[in-house]
């Protein structure tokens, strides 16, 4: 079993409760951050530990805290990213659901070291039931004197409340959030200026995910070095994973960072292997946006070498071979999806969740999601998987948000893969037409029909 | 403005207590902040769906223009501007759900209902929605049912689900 610090106490009988959680040695973190170490040594303490903003872009939290801004006099905001909705990812509903006291002492403790007097964790408003579990929990930190004015007599004073979003992917990009926060439509800002000079309200505010916040109680208790002791080079620490697709166990798992591919899609602690053992044929590590690889791909990177469950390793070979582990949202699909398909479905996606402010993205997610289905469903044209090509391109780096990257990513991914896939539904429309929905004969079947020289 | 639909306003005691209490969660001077969760508790009220009406109450409430409520309403997934069925099945359509074989389980809720994805049964009861992902991917096929996830479906699981809708056992929201 490899080390739990999130998911240790998770099987605890009324973990959900206060008074379990805190008979458990809940809270300790706030007590030992406020009484013993002081605002700064918590930052010093998180930026040794070497953890990366686990919401997907892996940017180091301390040095993240180190940029809020505290000249200005303005009050100051942690706000928690709780709007969890890459596809693909479902691990932070986890740990609120079923130990929402962890992420309420990450919150103060984090808030203390940051100066924050005001504090909001912003979810997703599907999770409605967990919406309500983390007020109730709120409720009972207040009563039991963790939040409030003069927080153990220190003269530290903290309101922390949960506020919902309503239906919008794009609220997961923070200045979206910010502007969904404070009452708005979910439009991303242009940075320059970033968050911890001008975020909510125009004050100076720290935006971080569910599982990196929820991280912070263990660092304080134990310490920096102690954490970055777990996990490989600078992948410290354990991360979640939600697995899902065609595998034996899906569900939510904490990972020391570095254990491999293959252990973790095999072993009966994790995974547990293929759904009806059918054989492996493509990978999402990291939530619908990063690039899919293929099965020669997964357990070995290019260079031959075993692939790992780490940022690095992930990454290794960058977009021609590998991937990323971006927000540990990690699909399986064995060989009887259809790569079209599944492309056209996150296309459509992110169609759907454009905010609509730059053209790149608007019109681009468009016209993806169009292509692709008429591929799909019979009706492609010989050039269309060029104009993909083309399309996808053209979106990446041209929008104020990375939403027009995660758009772009996995098409090019998908044709540099599977191209052979995508002549396939071209030249062999009778074929695709009228198909039953997302699982179909496996590709290897047909593949040779690639090899006639007509159609 | 004129809404093609009429609603009865019911801003009752209860939901003006709730309001006020979401009201207090921020700055005095920023309270158009509650905007997103005061819908939220309105619509809640009002059958799951928010007239012009509806929505100037609320700008009024915020002391915010029209404009500022019907922009973010339009923006946002979970508001609805028209009637919907009393149970509203929002399958997620997202890929890792299709994996797990939702689009043949919304094929089979529609057949059983005798709708279209998008459409209200007859005797409005009952609205089918594909969706994009809840979140909820390692627990496909799901969908969500009022304030709360119904996972692992299966067709037997639909047609419970059906019956006790109609036999008026279902809990839809978390108050």
């Amino acid at each position: 079993m490899s080390k739990k610090i999130l998911l240790d106490k998770i099987n605890v009988p009324g973990i959900k409760s206060y008074e379990v959680y805190r008979q458990n040695g809940g809270y300790a973190s706030v007590e030992k951050a406020i009484n013993d170490m002081g605002a700064d040594n918590v930052v010093e303490e998180v930026k040794k530990s070497g953890l990366r903003g686990r919401g997907g872009a892996g940017f180091p939290a301390g040095l993240k805290w180190s940029f809020i801004d505290k000249k200005s006099g303005k009050p100051r905001h942690l706000v928690c990213n709780a709007d969890e909705s890459e596809p693909g990812t479902f691990k932070d509903r986890y740990l609120m659901e079923y130990i929402p006291h962890l992420l309420i002492e990450g919150m103060i403790t984090s808030s203390f070291a940051l100066g924050a007097h005001l504090s909001y964790i912003y979810i997703r408003g599907e999770y409605m039931w967990v919406y309500k579990i983390l007020e109730r929990a709120i409720a009972e930190a207040k009563a039991a004197g963790w939040l409030g004015k003069n927080i153990l007599g220190s003269g530290y004073d903290l309101e922390l409340y949960v506020h919902c979003g309503a239906g919008a992917y794009i609220c997961g990009e923070e200045t979206a959030l910010l502007e969904s926060l404070e009452g708005k439509r979910g439009n991303p800002r242009i940075k320059p200026p970033f968050p911890a000079v001008s975020g909510l309200w125009q004050n100076p505010t720290v935006v971080n995910n569910v599982e990196t916040i929820a991280s912070v109680p263990w660092i304080i208790n134990n310490s920096g070095d102690d954490y970055a002791k777990i996990g490989i080079g600078r992948s410290t620490g354990t991360k979640l994973i939600s697995a899902s697709g065609h595998i034996k166990k899906p569900g939510v798992y904490e990972i020391e960072l570095g254990v491999s591919v293959y252990e973790f899609m095999n072993s009966d602690e994790y995974c547990g292997g293929m759904i009806d053992d059918r054989p492996l044929k493509a990978l999402v590590p990291g939530g619908s946006s990063v690039p899919i690889i293929p099965h020669n791909l997964i357990y070995k990177t290019a260079a031959g070498e075993d692939r790992l469950m780490s940022y690095e390793s992930l990454s290794d070979g960058g977009f021609e071979t590998g991937s990323m582990l971006g927000s540990g949202g990690f699909i399986v699909y064995n060989d009887t999806a259809c790569i079209v398909r599944n492309t056209w479905n996150f296309a459509r996606f992110y169609h759907h969740e454009s905010c609509g402010q730059c053209s790149p993205c608007r019109e681009g997610t468009g016209w993806l999601e169009k292509v692709l289905n008429r591929i799909e469903n019979g009706y492609g044209r010989e050039e269309d998987i060029d104009l993909l090509w083309d399309i996808q391109r053209k979106i990446e780096g041209n929008t104020i948000c990375p939403l027009g990257d995660a758009a772009a990513w996995p098409v090019a991914a998908a044709i540099r893969h599977f191209r052979d896939e995508f002549e396939y539904h071209v030249r062999f429309p009778e074929k695709v037409k009228n198909r039953a929905h997302f699982v179909d004969e496996p590709f290897e079947k047909v593949r040779h029909l690639l090899q006639k020289q007509t159609v | 403005m004129e809404t093609a639909y009429k609603q009865n306003l019911n801003m009752s005691e209860t939901l003006m207590n709730r309001i006020n209490e979401l009201l207090s969660r921020y700055p005095e001077d920023k309270k158009k902040s509650a905007l997103l969760p005061v819908l939220h508790e309105v619509q809640d009220a009002h059958d799951n769906w928010l007239s012009i009406e509806l929505m100037d109450k609320v700008a009024e409430i915020l002391s915010i223009k029209p404009i500022e409520v019907y922009e973010v309403v339009s923006f946002y997934s979970m508001y609805n501007r028209s009637p919907q069925g009393k149970y509203m099945f929002e399958f997620c359509k997202t890929s890792p759900c299709c994996l797990r074989g939702v689009e043949d389980l919304m094929d089979y809720t529609c057949e059983k209902l005798g709708v279209e994805v998008g459409e209200t049964t007859a005797d409005g009861l009952f609205t089918v929605k594909g969706v994009e992902c809840l979140g909820a991917c390692g627990y496909a096929p799901m969908m969500q049912l009022g304030d709360f996830y119904k996972e692992h479906l299966t067709k037997e699981k639909i047609d419970q689900l059906i019956d006790d809708c109609k036999n008026d056992k279902i809990i839809l929201l978390d108050k």
